[in-house]
């Protein structure tokens, strides 16, 4: 509570930028997890947003209105608020901006997040994901693969899982070996294993080749793993680097494999760029996101030149090669990059995505997700920005994963069993420190900060609202269920992601989508179903007593109908009358505050409210139809009067 | 003429059919008058059934003997044929572009055509003027229909019947039509129910550079404004373009003139330059070997995405100013056959809930597009192909459409029609075996007698068994306004036109049918509930005279 400078806020104004008739006065609160706005109308409606989720406070000069205050969020909310007193406004900001930065893990939200479980339901729910038993759901032969112990304690590889698979053939003079080759001890284990064609992945980090440098434990861990896999005859390494990044590392002792020392290996690069790069190119996505009222030109330009799409297809490009190999050529596949923990974990789980059905269920994902990023290392506290540091090791790396999966969900419609919003919940988790899963960078760091007794687990707490982010048009027995995906990866297939990115301007993402009707239709189909057979037991017993003669005691019980969403008006036609070219833009104030769906109640410790207003998914019921209320628009007759 | 002459060689075996995501066909290439038939006569089906009227281009190869057409479509779609023999294939391409560019129009297929289904109702009787005019009918008093162009002199592109105000006679009318491009005066488009606003369409003024101005005009729309009432005009056009129309004897209300009324200018494209963007934008996306940046800066380049923005924005300015300002509106641009129309039908969609339907939306296209006068037959002439100068082609309709299914998609739940109703419309207007689109208005319609001779698009479309694949599985009728977003992240590339031909659609194809089952489970679900239902009140009704004590 220290960083709390006030507490309080009377008269606050919400700006919407597009309508702003929607701005909405109120009082705003400085909690130690969350900034809490709540609008003096009767519905006392609340906003609230978590400290850990704010990406940067901005605060523009003071005009005659007040001080304008800018809160940018990580899952791409905007918030722009009107503060009437300069030093009100100031101490917002300065509190806000300690808060937003916690130093130290114990700072962090998921710490004092208190959903009320016992002890043995979070233990319960820690154990939710079992990676063990993933591993044997792939059918690895034991003949081939195995655990080795070599990594007991983190003595092999400190960002590494304690368990590894790997060859039965490589000796554990081999395995430490080629660890000590490896950047980091990052030494090539098995990733997942295809069933079907008897080809694996597996991942390690950059061998420390330099210039001249060979291991013959590296040689002979890669051939142990070529021969893992008894019916081919040579195997990929798969560098997800462009090739010249890759041979600068040789500057610095690291690199690649020499195809001359290494036998039957085909080198492949794929030209992933780096976390910099990536970082710049999404923050000039969200640049265009956030653009006053732009022109077609100005959106795809901006689109264009932030080559954002650009680095998805190349990562979705290195998941389609890999998969390729694995499922048509039965060919094994090591991939790497640096560090083995950015690219490289893109790639591998784009390809078991595309490779595995189960990967793109609503469980599938999340064990894929445990599996590749949190328990094979992800520096999640750096690349997300958890803990203030240094913000050039902040990148969108699972941004891009997440995305290439919403991509492929465009191509294929049937193919996955969760929706675009579970998404989109998944990556505000991963920034917003709510639970305990994202917390850390390795297994062995979180062992260490006791993370399953301080904190709480995400994946029960999803899988109980599993119903909210199903997609209506996956059934399990369908054909783009089954198999191998194979998407097509031309540059017009890759859309500009709305969902995530088109979120700061709310009254242009409020529109119904074909999927929640199909979904309110299937949930009452279920009820019918279940009046169906009621009915039917009920007509068995009216029969039966008609003829005994009994006299009969229940009423005929009524069937609520959900109603099916309908479309109503957009609130506003305002934005018509502007001509993009023609409006100066006006930096500020323009853009429409993000009002989130209000928590049911207030207290924050609350799981429903602090999972769902910062969803950024619409609630339906609120844009149904007020049955054509078409009060006149006081608004629109000042804009009529300045264009005219 | 007889079509014999064109042909050379009506048969060649042994060609090979190249179309994309399709297996390869090899068969026997036929030529007709009207088609280009390739059979491998396996199955005893014909694996292409091509309108010549459908071919925008052809471009001929050799390798050897081994001659290759390439056929461009007018919907898009790009086939190749290999046949072998030189002679064969030069004699096939000449036939396919003398027989593809046949320039009368009485040589057109829907000449020819006799349909293969009984015609039950005659689409050319589904939507007539006077029945339209009984519907107003009800809702007002304050509107006539004139009989002032029953012979087309007063405006050639008008209908024999219009609807104007009730106070202005047949002689004002005449005045007014000569103050206005091609005698376009203004008449009523649409009325608005909930609040009896207006919107009119027109051509523009002819003022001239100096300034000319006609009493009967300012009476005829001042005619529909409510005392004391503003209303608006929407000029298509920018301020600037519609300076330099004046010199061209052209021009636009001046304020002082028309006090009653404000003016707002918007920038639609005019035809021409929507020609242009229509075939680098089908350029871009025939390349599958762009590369992000190139094909992103080639779909910005082509600017179709920026006149869907525009044209969209126009139509929701013009309904905005109706619903929400209680305004009449009168819109035009120059000649009031292109921009004025897509942004008249557009407001009455986002207006008016009966648009949405099937009859509606027929009924709209009859009213706005057909009746209205756009030059079909000029516009749709050639599409994204041709090689040609352009003459007066253009996508006026087809952006029309795109920003249908613009609004569509925002909106999947309002429209009683599907995408692939659309995109048949498109196909339609292009190449077809009926006369709807035939002709440039309805004098030539007329003329030709296309209800005669022809046989209606409507009487084909609306029969039960077609409509079936066009219908919406998540239509549920509602009686709002829908607001679409015009911001650019809103509007998506219409994959279903431009890409059609591009990737397979096998999977999206899979999500609709998953769609239509799940809506059609719950339907029979429903049907079982209730009668089940009625069963047990039936059987409990039996019943409790019985029980009463």
């Amino acid at each position: 509570m220290e960083h709390i400078r006030t507490p309080k806020v009377e008269n606050v104004r919400m700006i919407d930028r597009l309508i702003p008739r929607k701005s909405t006065l109120g009082t705003l609160y400085l909690s130690s997890t969350h900034t809490i706005f709540v609008e003096n109308s009767e519905a006392r409606k609340e906003t609230w947003v978590l400290h850990s989720l704010v990406y940067n406070v901005e605060r523009l000069p003071t005009n005659s209105s007040g001080s304008p205050l800018i809160i940018r969020c990580k899952n791409f909310h905007v918030y722009r608020l009107l503060i009437p007193q300069e030093k009100d406004c100031l101490d917002v900001l300065a509190s806000l901006t300690r808060l937003s930065r916690p130093e130290r893990y114990g700072e962090l939200f998921s710490f004092s997040f208190n959903p009320n479980l016992d002890k043995e339901l979070r233990e319960k729910a820690w154990g939710f994901i079992d990676l063990k038993a993933e591993f044997s759901r792939m059918g690895i032969p034991s003949n081939l693969w195995h655990v080795t112990a070599a990594n007991y304690e983190y003595r092999l590889c400190d960002t590494y899982p304690s368990e590894l698979f790997v060859p039965k053939s490589a000796s554990p003079a081999v395995i430490v070996g080629s660890a000590k080759f490896r950047s980091r001890g990052r030494l090539p284990v098995l990733s997942y294993f295809h069933r079907d064609t008897g080809a694996s992945i597996c991942r390690s980090s950059q061998p420390l080749s330099g210039f001249s440098a060979r291991s013959s434990d590296d040689e002979q861990m890669l051939q142990a793993i070529m021969k893992s896999n008894p019916v081919s005859e040579f195997m990929y390494v798969v560098d997800t680097r462009p090739k010249l990044n890759a041979m600068a590392n040789r500057a610095a002792g690291k690199g690649y494999e020499n195809e001359d020392h290494y036998t039957n290996i085909k080198l492949q690069f794929i030209g992933i760029e780096n976390i910099h790069v990536m970082r710049n190119s999404q923050q000039k996505l969200i640049d265009v996101g956030e653009l006053a009222a732009p022109s077609m030109s100005d959106f795809l330009w901006g689109l264009e030149n932030s080559g954002w799409l650009k680095h998805i297809k190349a990562v979705l490009d290195a998941g389609v090669f890999i998969a390729k190999v694995v499922a048509e050529d039965g060919v094994s596949v090591l991939v790497h990059c640096s560090d083995g923990w950015d690219r490289t974990a893109q790639a591998c789980s784009v390809a078991s995505v595309l490779l595995d059905p189960y990967y793109r269920t609503i469980k599938g994902l999340m064990i894929l997700i445990e599996k590749d990023w949190v328990s094979f290392g992800h520096k999640f506290s750096h690349r997300y920005a958890h803990l203030d540091g240094d913000p050039k090791e902040v990148s969108p790396v699972m941004d891009q994963f997440l995305e290439c999966v919403w991509q492929l969900m465009q191509q294929f419609p049937c193919a996955f069993e969760f929706n675009e919003r579970f998404l989109v919940q998944l990556h505000t988790h991963i920034y917003s420190c709510q639970y305990g899963n994202f917390i850390g960078i390795c297994q062995k760091e979180r062992r260490d900060l006791r993370l399953q007794e301080r904190t709480h687990s995400l994946w029960p707490h999803l899988w109980e609202n599993r119903a909210e982010y199903t997609n209506p048009l996956y059934r399990i027995d369908h054909s783009q269920t089954q198999g191998v995906l194979k998407p097509l990866t031309t540059a017009y297939c890759f859309k500009f992601w709305k969902g995530m990115y088109g979120r700061a301007e709310k009254s242009v993402a409020s529109h119904q989508s074909p999927a929640d009707c199909l979904n309110a239709v299937r949930e009452e189909s279920q009820q019918l179903e279940e009046e169906l057979s009621a009915h039917q037991e009920r007509l068995a017993q009216l029969k039966e007593r008609k003829t005994s003669g009994e006299r009969k005691t229940s009423k005929l019980s009524e069937r609520v109908r959900r109603p099916i969403p309908t479309e109503s008006e957009l609130s506003s036609p305002l934005d018509y009358f502007t001509t993009p070219r023609s409006e100066k833009r006006t930096p500020s104030f323009t853009l429409p505050l993000q009002l989130a769906a209000p928590p049911k109640n207030g207290d924050p410790d609350d799981l429903s409210t602090c999972s769902d207003f910062e969803s950024g998914v619409a609630d339906l019921s609120s844009y149904s139809s007020s049955g054509g209320d078409d009060a006149k628009d006081p608004d629109a007759d000042e804009v009529v009067k300045a264009n005219a | 003429m007889e079509f014999a002459e064109l042909i050379k060689t009506p048969r060649v075996d042994g060609v090979v059919l190249h179309r994309p995501f399709m297996p390869t066909v090899e068969g026997t290439l036929c030529l007709t008058g009207h088609h280009l038939i390739l059979s491998s006569r396996q199955d005893n089906t014909e694996e292409l059934w091509l309108l010549h009227a459908n071919i925008d281009s052809i471009e001929k190869r050799f390798i050897g003997s081994l001659g290759t057409i390439i056929v461009k479509c007018k919907d898009l779609r790009v086939i190749q044929l290999d046949i072998p023999g030189m002679e064969e294939c030069l004699n096939i391409a000449n036939s396919i572009e003398a027989l593809s560019t046949l320039d009368s129009v009485s040589l057109m297929y829907p000449f020819f055509y006799r349909p293969l289904f009984e015609v039950i109702e005659d689409g050319w009787q589904l939507f007539v003027p006077e029945e339209a005019f009984k519907d107003l009918e009800s809702m007002t008093d304050e509107w006539r229909l004139s009989e002032v162009n029953k012979d087309f002199s007063v405006c050639p592109s008008y209908p024999s019947l219009l609807t104007v105000p009730k106070d202005i006679d047949d002689e004002s009318l005449c005045k007014a039509a000569s103050f206005r491009h091609g005698g376009r005066f203004p008449v009523l488009s649409y009325y608005h129910k909930k609040n009896g606003m207006v919107m009119m369409r027109a051509a523009q003024p002819l003022t001239g550079t100096n300034g000319r101005r006609c009493k009967e005009d300012e009476k005829l729309i001042n005619a529909t404004l409510c005392a004391g009432k503003r209303g608006y005009i929407i000029d298509t056009r920018t301020i600037a373009v519609a300076q330099q129309a004046k010199a061209r004897g052209g021009g636009f209300e001046q304020e002082a003139n028309y006090p009653q009324w404000r003016r707002i200018h918007k920038a639609i494209e005019r035809s021409n330059v929507l020609q242009e963007s229509l075939i680098k934008l089908v350029e871009a996306c025939n390349d599958q070997s762009h590369s992000m940046d190139r094909w992103l800066s080639k779909l910005e380049a082509s600017n179709w995405q920026s006149n869907v923005k525009e044209i969209l924005t126009t139509a929701c300015l013009a309904a905005q100013c109706i619903d929400r300002e209680g305004a009449s509106v009168l819109v035009h641009g120059t000649e009031g056959t292109d921009s004025t129309l897509q942004v008249t039908s557009l407001a009455q969609i986002i207006l008016d809930p009966a648009c949405r339907t099937i009859r509606g939306f027929e009924a709209l296209i009859e009213r706005e597009w057909l009746q209205a006068g756009h030059p079909f037959q000029q516009r749709c002439a050639q599409s994204a192909y041709s090689n040609g100068k352009p003459r007066s082609e253009a996508p006026v309709f087809l952006l029309f459409l795109d920003c249908v299914w613009q609004i569509l998609r925002q909106f999947p739940c309002s429209f009683q029609f599907n995408e692939n109703f659309l995109i048949m419309l498109f196909e339609h207007t292009y190449a077809s075996q009926f006369g709807t689109f035939l002709g440039n208005c309805v004098a030539e319609r007329v003329k030709l007698q296309l209800s005669q001779k022809t046989v209606s698009l409507w009487s084909w479309v609306n029969r039960p068994q077609e409509l079936e694949r066009f219908l919406n599985p998540l239509y549920e009728p509602n009686n709002l306004v829908i607001w679409p977003s015009v911001a650019p992240q809103s509007l998506l590339l219409w994959e279903g036109v431009f890409l059609r031909w591009n990737r397979s659609t096998k999977c999206l194809d899979e999500a609709h049918q998953e769609m239509v089952h799940i809506i059609e489970y719950n339907k029979e679900l429903q049907n079982k509930v209730n009668s089940l239902r009625r069963q047990l009140a039936q059987l409990e009704t039996e019943d409790s005279p019985l029980q009463t004590p």
